[in-house]
């Protein structure tokens, strides 16, 4: 298999893009964080945009941004993780069957309420009728997606371009239910302030990250993608084994990783696994946290992605992700290790280019 | 103009989301589809419901979509003459 290089990338969230250059990290009160509003309109067809619920138009607005970062025009791959899909469409449509009694049901919120539109509305808008796949793997399915992505530079037809990213949106009803399970903080808690909580529960919010993937290097590649690993369930004390197993595959130990992203989300249930990590195997180790700037959703590791993509091209770590002292000048590899309610656990391993 | 224009119209923008329109900008006679408003199916069915739901119409046959649906004075015409409610 060739090696794959990150090309582009792109991403909209609770934070600005430019968060590492010129933006100050943005506060949020509610434990339901909405994207930052981007400029549809200067890439998608207003005709076209009215009937985009949020998901869709993040997805299809970060895809075309990661092409125009890698000058591509058409990937041969597009390739999406969304844990809850459009949920919006799916709320609209749910509460039409309610209000008309299972009667006349207006059909746009039905088309679009499906998990595949978004994957399926930036083929159409790039005509790209190329392998087309998404995935819907709860906190894993931004890794699922990756993983396909490997498969398909390790398949056998030529392939070049790798559209791939992760999109996940709030909606008033649906996200507000998990605050009946645990799953939302029951007190509100600002987001600075999320990684402090000692409380259940965390802060939802709407986040898409797309990359453009390649076979070649360009001039514009951010790092390498080395691999990806999901472990659907494990125990607290076999994380940090199961971890080193993953970077043994690769020839690898912990000390060879410089810094590890990991996805705290404040939830004093399951954050213990990402303790195990930061106290035995990644103890002097850069530790960076990122769900304090843009919550939690199924596919917010597409974030930390991006993030590792940054540092990698920037050579620079911003204070405001840091969870210790250290830092590293210029790391060579990064790890991001993410897991949702103690399950659907995920490995992503990245490299510099000069390695 | 009829109420009704302005309620149609009223309507269409909000049912297919045409946000950034204005009742005054649609013409009663221009076409709804194609090089007027430039209106697609999913429209198409989103007006059948709202006949359906707002004015107690049912359309079975599709060819009379065509011409019921060709502008708002076809569309205002034909709910004069169907409406139950």
């Amino acid at each position: 298999m060739s090696r794959i290089y990150i090309n582009g990338i792109a991403s909209i969230s609770p934070q600005s893009e430019d968060i590492f250059e010129t933006e100050p990290l943005k506060e949020y009160q509610d434990n339901i964080i909405p994207a930052l509003n981007q400029d549809y309109k200067s890439m998608i067809n207003p005709m076209l945009l009215r009937r985009m619920s949020a998901a869709v138009k993040m997805g299809l607005f970060s895809s075309k941004k990661a092409l125009l970062d890698a000058k591509i025009d058409i990937p041969d791959s597009i390739l999406v993780g969304t844990g809850q899909g459009c949920l919006k469409d799916t709320e609209n449509f749910m509460v039409s069957m309610l209000n008309s009694e299972e009667g006349l049901l207006r059909p746009t919120s039905f088309i679009q309420s499906t998990h595949n539109t978004v994957g399926g509305q930036i083929a159409l808008d790039l005509k790209c009728t190329g392998y087309n796949m998404t995935y819907t793997q709860n906190s894993a399915s931004f890794e699922s997606a990756l993983l396909d992505s490997i498969l398909q530079f390790k398949s056998e037809t030529e392939i070049q371009n790798v559209l791939v990213g992760g999109v996940d949106e709030t909606s008033p009803a649906f996200t507000g239910f998990q605050k009946l399970d645990g799953q939302l903080k029951q007190e509100p808690v600002r987001n600075t302030d999320l990684l402090a909580s000692k409380t259940s529960g965390s802060i939802f919010s709407e986040t898409s990250s797309f990359f453009i993937l390649g076979s070649e290097e360009s001039e514009n590649s951010y790092a390498e993608l080395v691999d990806v690993e999901i472990i659907n369930s494990t125990e607290v004390q076999n994380i940090g084994k199961r971890t080193e197993q993953f970077l043994q595959t690769n020839n690898l130990s912990s000390s060879d990783i410089d810094v590890v992203i990991l996805g705290n989300n404040g939830d004093s249930r399951y954050d213990s696994y990402y303790h195990e990590l930061r106290e035995k195997l990644f103890a002097g180790k850069v530790q960076l946290a990122f769900k304090h700037l843009v919550g939690e959703n199924n596919s917010v590791s597409a974030y930390a992605f991006w993030l590792a993509s940054k540092i990698m091209k920037e050579k620079r770590i911003p204070d405001f992700i840091k969870l210790n002292d250290l830092n590293c000048k210029e790391p060579r590899k990064i790890l991001i290790y993410n897991q949702y309610l103690g399950k659907n656990h995920g490995l992503i391993l990245l490299k510099n280019l000069d390695l | 103009m009829s109420d009704l224009h302005t309620e149609l119209k009223k309507s269409i923008i909000e049912q297919l989301n045409l946000e950034d329109m204005e009742v005054s900008e649609i013409d009663n006679d221009e076409p709804l589809f194609g090089d007027g408003l430039g209106l697609d199916s999913i429209d198409a069915l989103e007006l059948i419901v709202l006949l359906e739901k707002d004015y107690g119409i049912k359309l079975s046959d599709p060819q009379q979509g065509k011409e019921v649906f060709n502008s708002i004075n076809t569309m205002a015409d034909f709910i004069e003459k169907n409406r139950t409610r």
